[in-house]
């Protein structure tokens, strides 16, 4: 048994469903207690899909137990594939499912259903989320992809690939496949296959016809792309273009599997991120202690950005991912730290506190950690939360995810000569290291407190974060001036009121009583001001 | 319970067609696809309700993913709850998983000496292997109390349907509650959580009324509980709370029938029956209730116009549905087209029941894709749904709400009355405003 409070990975049926949701046509019937559709608002609401996720849960309940909740997935399978009528569907089973083991592999081939049914093994008390993921991606290939094809000479026509591995729910991958369009285009290289995002089972058939697979998330992709690469000869770059250096290896590797010329991509003229680094405002980067954590592949590329293209010491790099830990032990090598290889994200707090960096690149267990001990962040890896998805185009692969990446981390930091004023100006009330960087507007680092927790959260789902409001903290602690109009027991019960919203409670009953003619605020007062304000 | 007939499956076209007002309201009872929260979520409102009491799921990574998706609150440090997550080895054998949960036991009430209270809370696979977690409240029990007194409850979704995990959970605590003898004086017993700011409040209007010996279940302090006995009687605050008002009545406390507290009529109607229980003077009543009544009912005035008219569809999620309805059709003037909910409470719905006009459709239970195709055929002005039909049914066009903030947000009272029909007027205000 392990003590958690948070999980970096969801469990593996999690994994299954972000390659569904990711694909056309494909749907996935899931043998699961009622309660675990919860899963669907990880894609509604965090990625804010417009779409619920191409899945139907068995939902069983204690009652169907004892008589047939075999029967209750053979009804949900049917009722799915002739609702949906979907090109093959995957089935199988989530943690509760796998205790009662009907089997949802047998029961599906029993049925005869008109489509492929693909049976998922995920063990669901051994295995996690990216692991789920890469089995179903290959469970999905292995069963669909043609194995009688055979590819076209490769005279004549444009080399052809597959780009493996963007899911749902994918840190960036949306934007991350525009920019590798962007470099197969510069290189004339054909796109086979985009998988699984935007793949039909129908595409899946004819993955064999691409030349070379490229994958760009291994976590989810190697395990298929590997199958491949025994079946249809593919050979695979798996070199992951985040960072400038990595994106020139990448071009190079692609262009020499395609037999292209790499200079047209090569010299892409928006790659700003080498000048930016080089110019003298970011000459104070140099030597920043950063520490780094999260899934092996965006640990081990941050890592090198870090110490290659942005002139920062690595302290501290890991990741939670044990399948992928060797990559991350190689990087903390070179980097000359230990790594922290571990899922429990107390040690990883404990590590960054002990490490006390100047920027915590992360997931966003990190970005809370690194908030509550006020040391600025951003996120780089999964898993993320919904302002990681934002609605401008800002992916982390290529030239241009490499300029999004020098932009995020060293906004969060406090700029060269503010740096050196605060030092020399510490004591200034408006202008001291408490109150962060200039140019943040309202989420500044800032010293850990404890934060008053409220009752509520009105945006549950959506993680709303507590704005450091100096006005209304300047208010409260003001008490002399606001003591002399509020009644004890009012001010007891403003207090009541979520930290967030206080001050603007405050200001709009005492503006409201001013209007009235109201010489004290009572407790009615509060309230009449309030109603007054209901819209 | 018996005057109601029901319907067999997808019926809703009999339950549309106009009837005399006599007959039997039908009953849409639908199986299918579930698109609820289990019983676990209900830790993320008690474990701040319950300020000495931590919540141990012992469960899979799911229920842990659950709980933080649900949650959305990774702002604290370390909450007041955690997953106990079973493994490969855990499922082996039953003494390995007791003894497992002995040791995390241990660590974690030697990590966290502010427990007061920990409740031990079953899920799906906990239950399915039969994994007995009242043994082991009863064994851990009795090593650390009185330091730590150790409770369990289920939470599986597999028994409970989101809310129905605070009934257990309260239920839990009633046989714990000091026994008050049977010639104790009559005590109000108030059953439900409450926001803290929303519980002071009716604690004040209950002083004025003259009622001051006034029990909360769950208290804010969970060791400190109120006492029941034969001269408690007890209000619900909240319409979920068939197991909690059960394990009550076995300890001798009776309930006083009411409306539940939504709206200026349904806080009236809850404190007025108090108040009957407790054979105050019904003018002294009527004086209390008579300002904060009107200030709700003016606040409620400005918002009527944006309401008006409007029809409405709950899909089912807490079981506020039938209350909620009522206040929006009686209060505001909208329309009810279907009002679902996940498990409907024949007794402590009674007086609600009654409000709803013949012509609305009650559905009980769910068929997520057939409910669906309904709420595409009626075309609501707003939906009330969970969080994952919400974004798909906007991007279809039909404006919606999110149902959880009705369980997360204060609602109740004449003060708040306002707030609660705000909830449901932003999103018909927010998609009038919109040009893009």
């Amino acid at each position: 048994m392990q003590l958690a409070v948070w999980t970096y990975e969801g469990p593996p049926h999690v994994g299954a469903m972000r390659v569904a949701t990711a694909m056309e046509k494909l749907h996935y019937v899931l043998h699961a207690p009622q309660g675990d559709t919860y899963a669907d608002l990880l894609f509604t609401m965090i990625e804010r899909r417009g779409k619920r996720p191409p899945v139907t849960y068995t939902t069983f309940e204690a009652r169907d137990l004892g008589k047939d909740t075999a029967q209750i997935f053979q009804d949900a399978a049917r009722e799915a594939v002739t609702r949906f009528n979907p090109q093959a569907i995957i089935v199988g089973a989530s943690c509760t499912a796998e205790l009662i083991q009907d089997d949802p592999a047998g029961l599906a081939e029993a049925m005869g259903l008109p489509c492929p049914a693909i049976p998922l093994e995920l063990p669901s008390y051994q295995r996690k989320e990216n692991w789920g993921a890469a089995e179903t991606f290959y469970q999905i290939v292995r069963a669909l992809a043609d194995r009688s094809l055979k590819r076209e000479p490769r005279e004549g026509r444009k080399a052809r690939a597959n780009i493996l591995g963007p899911t749902a729910l994918g840190f960036r991958h949306r934007d991350d496949l525009v920019e590798i369009r962007k470099i197969l285009s510069a290189l004339d290289i054909e796109v086979n296959l985009v998988a699984p995002l935007g793949a039909t089972p129908e595409d899946i058939a004819r993955i064999g016809a691409a030349d070379f697979n490229i994958v760009l998330y291994p976590e989810i992709g190697d395990e298929a792309s590997r199958w491949l690469e025994r079946t249809f000869a593919q050979p695979c770059v798996r070199t992951v273009p985040i960072g400038v250096g990595a994106t020139r290896s990448f071009i190079a590797d692609v262009a020499e599997l395609a037999g292209a010329d790499p200079t047209p991509a090569l010299g892409d003229t928006s790659s700003r991120m080498p000048w930016w680094s080089r110019s003298v405002d970011s000459t104070y980067l140099t030597g920043k202690r950063v520490f780094i954590f999260g899934d092996a592949t965006h640990a081990v590329a941050a890592a090198r950005i870090a110490r290659e293209e942005l002139g920062f010491e690595v302290c501290g790099l890991g990741c939670y991912a044990r399948e992928f830990a060797r990559d991350v032990r190689a990087e903390a090598a070179r980097c000359g730290v230990e790594p922290l290889i571990t899922d429990d994200h107390l040690a990883v707090e404990d590590a960054i506190a002990e490490a006390m960096p100047e920027l915590v690149l992360g997931t966003q267990m990190e970005r809370h950690i690194a908030k509550r001990l006020g040391i600025p962040c951003a996120v780089i890896s999964a898993p993320v939360h919904v302002q990681d998805f934002p609605a401008r185009h800002s992916p982390q692969m290529g030239f241009e995810g490499a300029n999004v990446i020098f932009d995020t981390w060293v906004h969060p930091l406090v700029m060269g000569l503010e740096e050196h004023l605060l030092t020399m100006f510490r004591e200034d009330f408006e202008f001291s290291d408490e109150a962060g960087a200039s140019h943040h507007a309202a989420h500044s680092p800032r010293k850990a407190t404890p934060e008053p927790v409220p009752f509520v959260s009105s945006e549950v789902g959506t993680q709303v974060e507590a704005p450091v409001s100096g006005l209304s903290t300047a208010l409260e602690t003001n008490g002399e001036w606001a003591g002399s109009l509020w009644t004890a027991e009012a001010e007891r019960e403003l207090k009541k009121i979520p930290f967030f919203v206080r001050g603007k409670a405050r200001r709009n009953t005492e503006a409201f009583a001013a209007a009235d003619g109201r010489r004290q605020i009572d407790l009615d007062t509060l309230y009449d001001a309030k109603a007054h304000y209901a819209r | 319970m018996s005057a109601l007939a029901t319907l067999e499956g997808c019926a809703a076209e009999v339950a549309r067609e106009d009837r005399p007002d006599d007959a039997p309201r039908p009953i849409l009872r639908e199986r299918g696809q579930r698109e609820v929260f289990c019983g676990l979520t209900g830790i993320i409102w008690l474990h701040r309700k319950m300020q000495d009491a931590f919540f141990l799921v012992v469960g899979s990574r799911t229920c842990a993913h659950l709980l933080q998706s649900a949650a959305g609150v990774m702002i604290f440090a370390e909450p007041r709850f955690a997953t106990a997550i079973m493994e490969e080895r855990d499922l082996a054998g039953m003494v390995d998983a007791q003894d497992e949960l002995d040791r995390v036991v241990n660590r974690l009430l030697e990590r966290r000496p502010d427990i007061k209270t920990l409740f031990l809370v079953g899920s799906c696979p906990s239950e399915v292997i039969k994994l007995d977690l009242a043994k082991a409240a009863q064994r851990l029990g009795a090593v650390h109390m009185p330091r730590v007194r150790i409770l369990n409850y289920s939470g599986s979704g597999i028994e409970t349907t989101f809310t129905q995990g605070e009934d257990a959970c309260l239920a839990a605590l009633v046989p714990v509650m000091p026994a008050r003898p049977a010639d104790a004086p009559a005590e109000l017993l108030i059953v439900g959580s409450l926001p803290d700011i929303v519980e002071d409040q009716f604690l004040r209007l209950f002083a004025q009324l003259g009622l001051t010996r006034v029990g909360v279940l769950p208290a804010r302090n969970a060791r400190d509980l109120p006492g029941v006995g034969p001269n408690t009687r007890y209000l619900l605050a909240q319409p979920f709370l068939g197991e909690t008002a059960m394990a009550l009545e076995g300890r001798g406390a009776r309930r006083i029938e009411a409306m539940f507290p939504f709206g200026a009529e349904g806080t009236s109607d809850w404190l007025r029956a108090a108040a009957r229980a407790f054979g105050i003077d019904a003018t002294h009543t009527e004086q209390v209730i008579a300002a904060p009544r009107a200030r709700a009912e003016r606040a409620l005035a400005n918002l009527r116009p944006q309401l008006a008219g409007k029809r409405i569809t709950f899909l089912p999620d807490s079981q506020l549905e039938v209350p909620l309805a009522r206040f929006l059709q009686d209060e505001l003037g909208m329309e009810l087209v279907e009002v679902g909910t996940p498990y409907l409470h024949r007794a402590h719905l009674a007086r609600e029941l009654d409000r709803l006009g013949p012509a609305v459709r009650l559905s009980e239970g769910q068929h997520v894709e057939r409910q669906l195709d309904r709420v595409r055929a009626d075309r609501p002005d707003i939906t009330v749904c969970g969080l994952g039909l919400a974004n798909p049914l906007e991007m279809e066009g039909l404006t919606t709400k999110w149902a959880i903030e009705l369980v997360f947000s204060p609602i109740h009272g004449f003060d708040q009355a306002a707030d609660l029909a705000e909830l449901f007027a932003r999103p018909l205000r927010r998609r009038d405003l919109l040009e893009v």
